[in-house]
């Protein structure tokens, strides 16, 4: 049954795919309906937002393509909406869908991008502090305990506040997707770097360490090649988590007007333009977005229990 | 008629994949004040049949089949309701880690008042007096004191006596040990099952003791089943089956204890391991690791491969293998041929 | 007991050290008095004088210990938007905030614990199976659009018409479907004055309203959380061999489930609450956001848009101080629970 499968792929490349598909990963993936249909609407999604620019009727952030006159027009199935805009459009008359599709284009690339930079940061410190131990892990943990009794939103809104302040509104919105990414990633590292702590202290433990200690391997070797392998299972668990986090955290900063500018918005700031339309009716302009932020949390965050079921990673508790 | 009689015991685990035996067809009695004896490697279904009795099996495990009588009562099939009456009152248990078995946000004293509360209508005072009656009974220091202590402030050995006293609350008929000492420093092991031993003889309890410890059946039991792959293979009084164990396996489990060895060899072990409940070999379970699968003239003995083996009696001994049942059919023709 | 208080105490002075450079940081760097304090015609000659008398040219370490002496006094200086001593702003916005945040405790932990327990107990009954994925859906969606929707739903009010309106069960059912609106969604109505500058809305049952909305978009973030939470701890403690031992015992279910297993399901439990205690209180600043709850969060997120730099340093200040207070609460209640605790250091 493996003769098409290895006759394509060279032995490598086809001996990881066979690993893979008798993994006990793939085994659970297919008898859970909800974690199939979990990945693909989360595959959905994110095709629709990468390909928005082709897919989107209209380009949202072009003004010339925005009719005023148009604005706060309902989606498809209220009487009054108009054949154009399928989900209506919101207060400045731009189309709900391109609207939606850009939006969580940014909210999505925001979401990776603060994961990734605070994965680096995390593993990074998670490895010298349990690795090393010592003053630098008592130093590294205590930041993070402090930063967390602090709740991360509440560190990404003091750093947010400031960084605009810094720079000032206009520089802000202009850099606002990096300096988001940089926020987030500033605010969420203690969640990996506890995580990957605990599980660098119960790898350290483990005799093949001291075998690679004997051997006389440098301790960055040791820490990259042989320890963080086999910490990447609670890392791939909670990154899903923490996308779903930082995607939350976004929409949060945007809501409160320290995120992604209207005129370039994400589904946060989507979401707080619409909130003034609210009391006059038009409340898909808050809702629609809403819904699909949900939508998209809510299949990572499936995503995520299915792993931490399958995968059943020591995770920090408390 | 015994006090507790175990018939064809089945019980299964019900696995996503389909059900596993996890027992099948134990039966064994005990009678008052007896001492019995379960003995196996881990995994044999010791831990399961002394579990079952009382319906205290965890989740995915049932009991499929069989009955257990108890004093003229079916346990099998009684509500939770009435099994309750039964547990820690008239049957109760020791587990096998005592630092795992004692809740460790109550105190000794509310463990034990709890116990007494939960099967009579006692005062508060009463019960308190009746534990410390019997913490005095398991010999702990200072036993006012402990009733107010938490488990974290004693020891191993203090806590199982603590289980023990619990055991001990109700005036039980039968007490079922779960490898009661198996946790414990090798110094105190011998003091706990000695206590336990003095206890159950000075009442009159019933004990069933679990354990993988040959030693220790030895000296504390009347009677004993050694179990393999949830099945009963032998079972009899316990000297006999120590002086001159019949089934292959239990002589495997002789010769593997460290005084049977020579000084200076390996000890003897059994070859293999025990098979996975799931995938149990054909005919008897022991066969692959069974170095009596031949007969004496070399050629291959057919049924251990295909047949359940059933119990023959030999002398006051049961076993489970078709080796012995051919030796003593052996043994019975020639004495008829002189005879006639 | 003295040992860990000491050892308490010594963290949270830490703690606040930290804080307080942070501040004092954003004050250096943002906060720039002789702006505020004089016009933009002012010559440089006049506004250096001004710097030298109000020694901001002194060392660093000197103004630092300035900074922390007055902090020490809660003397952050004036609120450029109130034109009031911070403090006292503060104390009139910490109130609603306070209140907003007790009733939100007040629903978690009335609601966390019987469903977390109950979805414990029957994991494969169907209303535990519906309170998991209400609770993975919950944690999916973010405070303020639970607020928003709330408002939609309770405040705006909702007419649906599914079912044909000319029919008598149909009009039923629309209705059903249907909300009404009116609940309260701005701000804190009347609330009674108390004393000094707290004002509550726990008085009249009018006042209650206005927290209603509020208090559950803020619960609603973290009622999932606990209730998961619960569950996962109980269910490893249903699996634990002293509630074994207890069933041995001949106990009945409802006095292991309650007793024997609750009480140490609580313990994690309590440890994760205090530090989501100050999730809690972020989480403020989005809910009062949008409910114009007058609380400190919406305070706060006005000092930011206004740039109020002294406000937003007393705010980080008092948040940073209500924060270690409840965390130290915590760790005591958690050492009274516990037993295995005796206050002089972690549990063994």
């Amino acid at each position: 049954m493996s003769t098409t499968t290895s006759s394509i792929g060279s032995p490598p490349a086809a001996s990881r795919w066979e690993r893979f598909r008798d993994s006990y990963l793939l085994y659970s993936f297919k008898r859970d309906l909800i974690a199939q249909v979990s990945l693909l609407v989360f595959v959905m999604m994110v095709a629709a937002a990468v390909l928005a620019p082709w897919l989107a009727p209209m380009n949202p952030h072009d003004l010339a393509q925005i009719d005023i006159l148009a604005s706060e027009l309902p989606p498809f199935w209220i009487s009054g909406s108009e054949d154009a805009y399928v989900l209506g459009t919101d207060a400045q008359g731009r189309d709900m869908l391109s609207t939606i599709l850009y939006g969580a284009r940014v909210s999505l690339i925001i979401g990776f991008g603060a994961v990734a930079l605070q994965a680096i940061l995390g593993v990074c410190f998670g490895l010298l502090a349990g690795y090393l131990g010592g003053r630098i892990d008592a130093f590294l943990m205590r930041l993070a305990d402090i930063q967390l009794s602090f709740s991360t939103l509440m560190v990404a809104i003091v750093v947010g506040a400031l960084v605009k302040a810094i720079f000032g509104g206009a520089t802000f919105s202009a850099y606002a997707v990096p300096l988001l990414v940089l926020i987030i990633g500033l605010a969420e590292w203690p969640q990996y770097a506890r995580t990957v702590r605990a599980s660098v202290l119960a790898e350290k433990g483990k005799e093949y360490v001291d075998a690679a200690r004997t051997m006389g391997l440098s301790s960055r070797r040791i820490m990259f090649r042989h320890i963080l392998p086999n910490t990447l299972s609670p890392i791939f668990v909670i990154s899903t988590v923490q996308v779903a986090n930082a995607i939350i955290s976004e929409a949060a900063l945007s809501f409160l007007g320290l995120g992604m500018p209207e005129t370039h918005p994400s589904l946060g700031s989507l979401i707080k333009s619409g909130f003034d339309y609210l009391q006059s009716g038009s409340w898909w302009i808050t809702l629609m977005p809403g819904a699909v932020l949900v939508l998209l949390v809510l299949v990572i965050n499936l995503l995520g229990d299915w792993l931490r079921d399958v995968l059943n990673p020591r995770l920090y508790k408390g | 008629m015994s006090l507790l009689e175990v018939n064809n015991l089945d019980v299964r685990f019900a696995l996503r994949r389909g059900d596993v035996q996890a027992l099948r067809d134990v039966c064994f009695s005990l009678d008052r004040g007896e001492r019995l004896g379960i003995v196996g490697e881990s995994g044999a279904g010791k831990s399961v049949a002394a579990f079952s009795l009382l319906n205290l099996i965890s989740k995915p495990g049932y009991i499929a089949g069989g009955s257990i009588r108890f004093d003229g009562q079916e346990l099998t099939g009684l509500s939770d309701r009435a099994l309750r009456r039964i547990r820690g009152h008239r049957i109760s248990m020791i587990f096998q880690d005592p630092m795992m078995t004692l809740n460790p946000v109550l105190t000794i004293g509310e463990q034990m008042i709890e116990c007494l509360k939960a099967h009579r209508r006692i005062a508060r005072r009463e019960a308190r007096a009746i534990a410390l009656r019997k913490l005095e009974q398991v010999q702990i220091p200072s036993p006012e004191a402990r009733l107010e202590q938490y488990p974290h402030e004693l020891s191993g050995g203090m806590r199982q006596r603590v289980i023990i006293a619990i055991a001990l609350l109700l005036d039980p008929d039968i007490i079922i040990a779960d490898e009661p000492t198996t946790a414990l420093d090798v110094t105190i092991q011998a003091e706990i099952m000695a206590l336990l031993l003095e206890l159950c003889e000075k009442h009159n309890v019933g004990l069933i003791l679990i354990t993988h410890d040959l030693g220790v059946v030895s000296q504390v039991t009347q009677r004993m089943l050694v179990m393999y792959a949830g099945r009963v293979i032998e079972q009899g009084p316990t000297r006999e089956i120590i002086n001159d164990p019949q089934h292959p396996y239990t002589q495997g489990l002789m010769n593997a204890l460290p005084q049977m060895a020579t000084p200076g060899e390996r000890l003897n072990q059994i070859p293999g391991s025990m098979p996975s409940l799931d995938n149990l070999p054909s005919g008897c379970a022991f066969h692959p690791r069974c170095a009596f699968t031949q007969r004496p003239d070399g050629s291959e003995r057919p049924a251990c491969r295909s047949r359940v083996p059933e119990f023959v009696t030999s002398g006051n001994c049961q076993a489970a293998c078709h080796m012995v049942a051919e030796m003593i059919e052996r043994e019975r023709i020639p004495a008829e041929e002189t005879t006639r | 007991m003295i040992a860990f208080l000491v050892k308490r105490l010594f963290h949270a002075l830490l703690v606040m050290f930290v804080i307080s450079v942070i501040a004092f940081a954003i004050q250096e760097n943002l906060g720039d008095p002789i702006q505020q304090m004089v016009g933009q015609s002012v010559p440089e000659s006049e506004r250096e004088e001004l710097r030298e008398r109000l020694g901001l040219n002194d060392p660093f370490l000197v103004q630092y210990l300035r900074f922390a002496g007055n902090a020490a006094q809660l003397d952050f200086g004036y609120s450029y938007i109130f034109n009031q001593p911070t403090t006292e702003v503060i104390l009139r916005h910490l109130p609603a905030t306070l209140e907003l945040v007790a009733a939100s405790t007040f629903l978690i932990i009335v609601l966390s614990v019987p469903i977390g327990v109950y979805s414990a107990i029957m994991p494969r009954a169907w209303l535990s199976r519906f309170f998991m994925g209400v609770s993975i859906v919950g944690i999916s969606i973010p405070v303020f659009l639970t607020a928003i929707v709330l408002i939609q739903l309770f405040a705006i009010g909702v007419t649906w018409t599914p079912f044909p309106a000319d029919t008598a069960w149909g009009s039923w059912l629309n209705d059903l479907v249907s909300t009404e609106g009116g609940m309260p969604a701005y701000g804190r109505g009347d609330p009674v004055h108390v004393f000094g500058t707290w004002y509550t809305n726990f008085a009249t049952l009018k006042g209650l309203t206005y927290l209603v909305l509020p208090a559950i978009s803020l619960a609603s973030i973290m009622l999932p959380l606990f209730i998961r939470l619960i569950r996962a701890e109980m269910l490893e403690v249903l699996q634990s061999e002293y509630v074994k031992f207890a069933r041995a015992k001949g106990i009945r279910l409802r006095r292991i489930y309650f007793l024997h297993a609750l009480k140490n399901t609580m313990l994690p439990v309590i440890t994760v609450g205090g530090v989501q205690i100050g999730t809690l209180v972020a989480y403020t600043i989005l809910t009062e956001t949008v409910f114009q709850w007058p609380g400190m969060g919406l305070m706060f997120l006005n000092a930011i848009n206004r740039s109020d730099i002294p406000l937003i340093i007393t705010y980080l200040m008092i948040v940073g101080l209500i924060f270690v207070i409840t965390n130290t609460l915590v760790d005591l209640i958690y050492g009274l629970v516990n037993p295995t605790v005796k206050l002089t250091g972690k549990p063994a």
